[in-house]
């Protein structure tokens, strides 16, 4: 009920596929998807292990929430120890795979080992088998869905797989589903490339059964009505999706510019959502298309464009001049705000490519900004490179995204990310990560709770594990002030302990502009076994917390991981409401710690585990 | 008055809800495999399209059904697969120009939109008004009334 109880277990060095029990005790305390895969990984892999051997494992899982009429109850996620960070990774997708492998009948698939040559998964409700995919290695991900469906005859199948850049262990790399929807970040696609996995490919036609469906029904649609009436949910992303934001953050200052060197950008205004709404002088359509949905979503934020036909990158290249997937704020940040280029279909460009081959756009625009700064300070040179790479050229950064999904030339430095790239030409202080993975767009110096949640979140710095952007930007339960320090390291805790309830249930944490957990909690009700209330969601986040915790702690992380780069600590915001102002962390640090039940050193105490019922 | 499902594509953003409402009403399942109402996703063109059976006055269906498992259901106007009579032959299936009655293999019967009896749920289900179920004579009214204010706001102007 909710659940398929049920898991599949793919041993690629030996070929084989299991059925097993779902661990029911483990999903009562972990919930699904992003706390139980994690349950999972903690069980089975040596926190110590290199992520791209094949003792790493590579988990796809659903929620209870998952492949049900709740609203955005299509996600899914993917659990591993991520390349890019060395931490646990943890990256979610939208999309219809997620559901799909759910109707399949399974809540989750752990492939292990590693396959002597390329294989895709075929899953077909019960029957699940590996198949060769040699035909498929090189190919995109959109070349690869294509194959599959005409291939097994079945345009409904769905697929997840990996492009060029999952191949060639991008760093970055991602795992793409639905041609452009994505498990974005911390490495995960890379991870699968060293499996020699190319793709999953699910048809499902058994569904979900909840628990008492009178009840589920009434519980979703009184949530599915809270989403109607918030503005945020029924209005402004639809309209603009998340890239309503790009003039509100610049406008409070915290847009991270050319590398995070300034904290506003000119040319905001010409990347934004409304940007994608106006029409282009040169053929007098806008980029933007419609908005479109995942899978159950009664919001569909997803962006769906053109590029313009005539653009320098694809006039001569006709198969990016159909309609797909559109900017989102931190792909059109990243590969915009943050690189200073303003041309909006330059961004889009760079975008598609990172749908086709599998990369995440934040981390590739990132590690592009620490290019360009590295450039322009004389450390890299044309010649190096290939071609001059100043700030705010198109020319580098679409040149720059081509040769890094194709692992060509200058590319495969890209491809190390932002950290690694840094550290080999000198200058590590340039590299605008935490734990090695790339920032999102806050910058922390005008939005002080967010410094604090991207030292300490578990995947590196990450918007989706404590947005406390809503609360300190938007208002959202309520107003805090975005430029102090008081309150924020509990704000912080309540914010990734909310998170992690969201992501366990298999439900879009875009939800949680409009629903608290108490929204979450009926719903569950209704599917699934156990009572669920808002105060027992809220544990079971901030024992998933904890548990991500504990993997990292022993993958040898510790507090001196928890920071953010000097720039943020020392040089401050030179314009803007934060003008003048670094992220205040050391203000904050020790009070999270001491409100998490953690040593100063930021390890879990043992009476919290215990507390929590982390079993490990 | 008999009423028919209205579809507005350009409104439709393809979540699946009225697939998923679908194969409840008439399953009790959600399994978006089941349902009666297909959305159909044109990818490069970036549109998506709900799709189900118009209820035809003269339906292909239920002329072609050999054994009358096909019939009117008065109240609604709907086409209804009478299944204790249905024998599976799918000469159904050929017969509609528009592939909106499918075989099942599970129950060996074929199904098709039923109106769900006069309150669809697909129409209930979709978020965007999308789907819609409004007087079977008067289908266009919305679109008359925006061409309506559309011209009213040209002359005015």
């Amino acid at each position: 009920m909710g659940y398929a109880n049920r898991i599949l277990r793919v041993n690629l060095t030996t070929g084989t596929c299991q059925a097993e029990p779902l661990n029911e005790k483990w999903a009562q305390l972990y919930l699904g998807s992003r706390g139980l895969a994690s349950r999972y990984l903690v069980a089975e892999v040596d926190p110590k292990v290199d992520p791209l051997s094949p003792e790493n494992k590579l988990i796809f899982a659903t929620g209870p929430l998952t492949g049900t009429i709740a609203s955005t109850g299509g996600r899914y996620t993917v659990v591993t120890k991520g390349p890019l960070t060395g931490a646990i990774a943890c990256s979610n997708s939208g999309g219809f795979f997620g559901a799909e492998l759910k109707f399949a009948g399974w809540d989750m698939i752990i492939f292990e080992g590693r396959a002597e040559k390329p294989v895709y998964l075929y899953v077909e409700d019960d029957q699940a088998e590996l198949r060769d995919a040699s035909e498929l290695w090189g190919k995109s991900v959109w070349e690869t869905e294509e194959w599959i469906k005409a291939k097994h005859q079945d345009p409904l199948i769905r697929v997840s797989s990996i492009g060029r850049a999952g191949e060639n262990q991008v760093l970055f790399s991602c795992i793409v589903n639905d041609l452009h929807r994505a498990a974005g970040r911390s490495g995960v696609g890379a991870v699968m490339g060293s499996k020699h996995l190319k793709a999953v490919a699910v048809r499902g036609t058994k569904g979900v059964k909840v628990k008492d469906l009178k009840r589920f029904l009434e519980a979703t649609n009184a949530a599915k009505q809270v989403l109607a009436i918030n503005p945020v949910t029924s209005q402004g992303l639809p309209k603009y999706g998340t890239q309503v934001l790009m003039n509100v953050i610049n406008e409070v200052g915290a847009l991270p510019t050319r590398n995070m060197r300034e904290v506003q950008f000119e040319g905001a205004d010409a990347i934004s959502g409304e940007a994608m709404h106006r029409p282009r002088p040169s053929d007098g359509k806008p980029q933007l298309v419609t908005n479109a949905a995942c899978f159950g979503c009664t919001i569909a934020c997803g962006r769906i464009s053109k590029i313009d036909k005539n653009h320098f990158t694809v006039k001569n290249s006709p198969k990016y001049w159909g309609a797909s997937g559109g900017l989102e704020y931190e792909a059109a940040w990243a590969l915009g705000a943050d690189t200073g280029v303003d041309d909006l279909e330059a961004l889009q460009y760079a975008n598609l490519l990172c749908n086709e081959q599998g990369m995440d756009p934040i981390s590739f625009g990132s590690t592009v900004a620490a290019v360009m700064e590295l450039y322009e300070r004389g450390v890299l040179t044309a010649e190096q490179i290939g071609f001059p790479a100043p700030f705010g050229s198109a020319e580098a950064l679409t040149k720059l995204a081509e040769l890094t999904a194709n692992g060509e030339g200058f590319g495969r430095d890209v491809g190390l990310g932002s950290k690694r790239l840094c550290e080999k030409y000198g200058h590590p202080e340039l590299s605008m990560t935490v734990k090695g993975q790339e920032f999102p767009a806050y910058d922390p110096r005008g939005i002080q709770g967010m410094g604090l949640a991207y030292a300490t979140s578990n995947r590196g710095a990450c918007h989706l594990r404590g947005y406390t952007v809503a609360s300190e930007i938007l208002g959202i339960p309520e107003k805090t002030d975005p430029l102090t320090t008081e309150g924020k390291p509990e704000l912080v805790k309540a914010f990734q302990d909310a998170t992690g309830a969201f992501d366990s249930a298999g439900i879009c944490v875009f939800t949680s502009f409009a629903w608290t957990v108490a929204d979450i909690a009926p719903q569950l009700n209704a599917a699934i076994p156990g009572e669920w209330t808002p105060e027992r969601l809220l544990e079971v986040g901030e024992r998933v917390w904890n548990l991500e915790r504990w993997f990292n702690t022993r993958a040898g992380f510790s507090a001196k991981d928890d920071t953010l780069p000097k720039r943020l600590l020392e040089e401050p915001a030179s314009t803007g409401p934060a003008k003048g102002m670094v992220n205040r962390l050391g203000e904050m640090l020790p009070k999270y710690y001491e409100v998490r039940g953690w040593t100063a050193d930021g390890v879990p105490k043992p009476e919290t585990l215990a507390r929590l019922g982390v079993d490990v | 008055m008999w009423k028919v499902l209205a579809i507005d594509p350009v409104k439709c953003t393809g979540c699946l809800q009225c697939e998923m409402a679908c194969s409840i009403e008439n399953y009790g399942v959600i399994a978006t495999s089941k349902s009666r109402i297909k959305v159909f996703n044109f990818e490069h063109e970036g549109r998506k399209v709900p799709y189900t059976c118009t209820q035809c006055a003269e339906a292909w269906c239920l002329h072609a059904c050999p054994v009358d498992a096909i019939r009117l259901d008065q109240g609604t106007g709907a086409k209804v697969v009478d299944e204790g009579t249905c024998v599976g032959c799918k000469v159904c299936t050929i017969a509609c120009p528009f592939g909106t009655i499918n075989y099942v293999q599970e129950t060996g019967k074929v199904q098709k939109c039923d109106l769900c009896g006069g309150d669809p749920a697909c129409a209930a289900a979709c978020p965007t008004g999308a789907i819609t179920y409004v007087e079977a004579d008067w289908a266009g009214l919305n679109k008359m009334q925006q061409w309506a204010a559309k011209t009213a706001a040209a002359v005015l102007a």
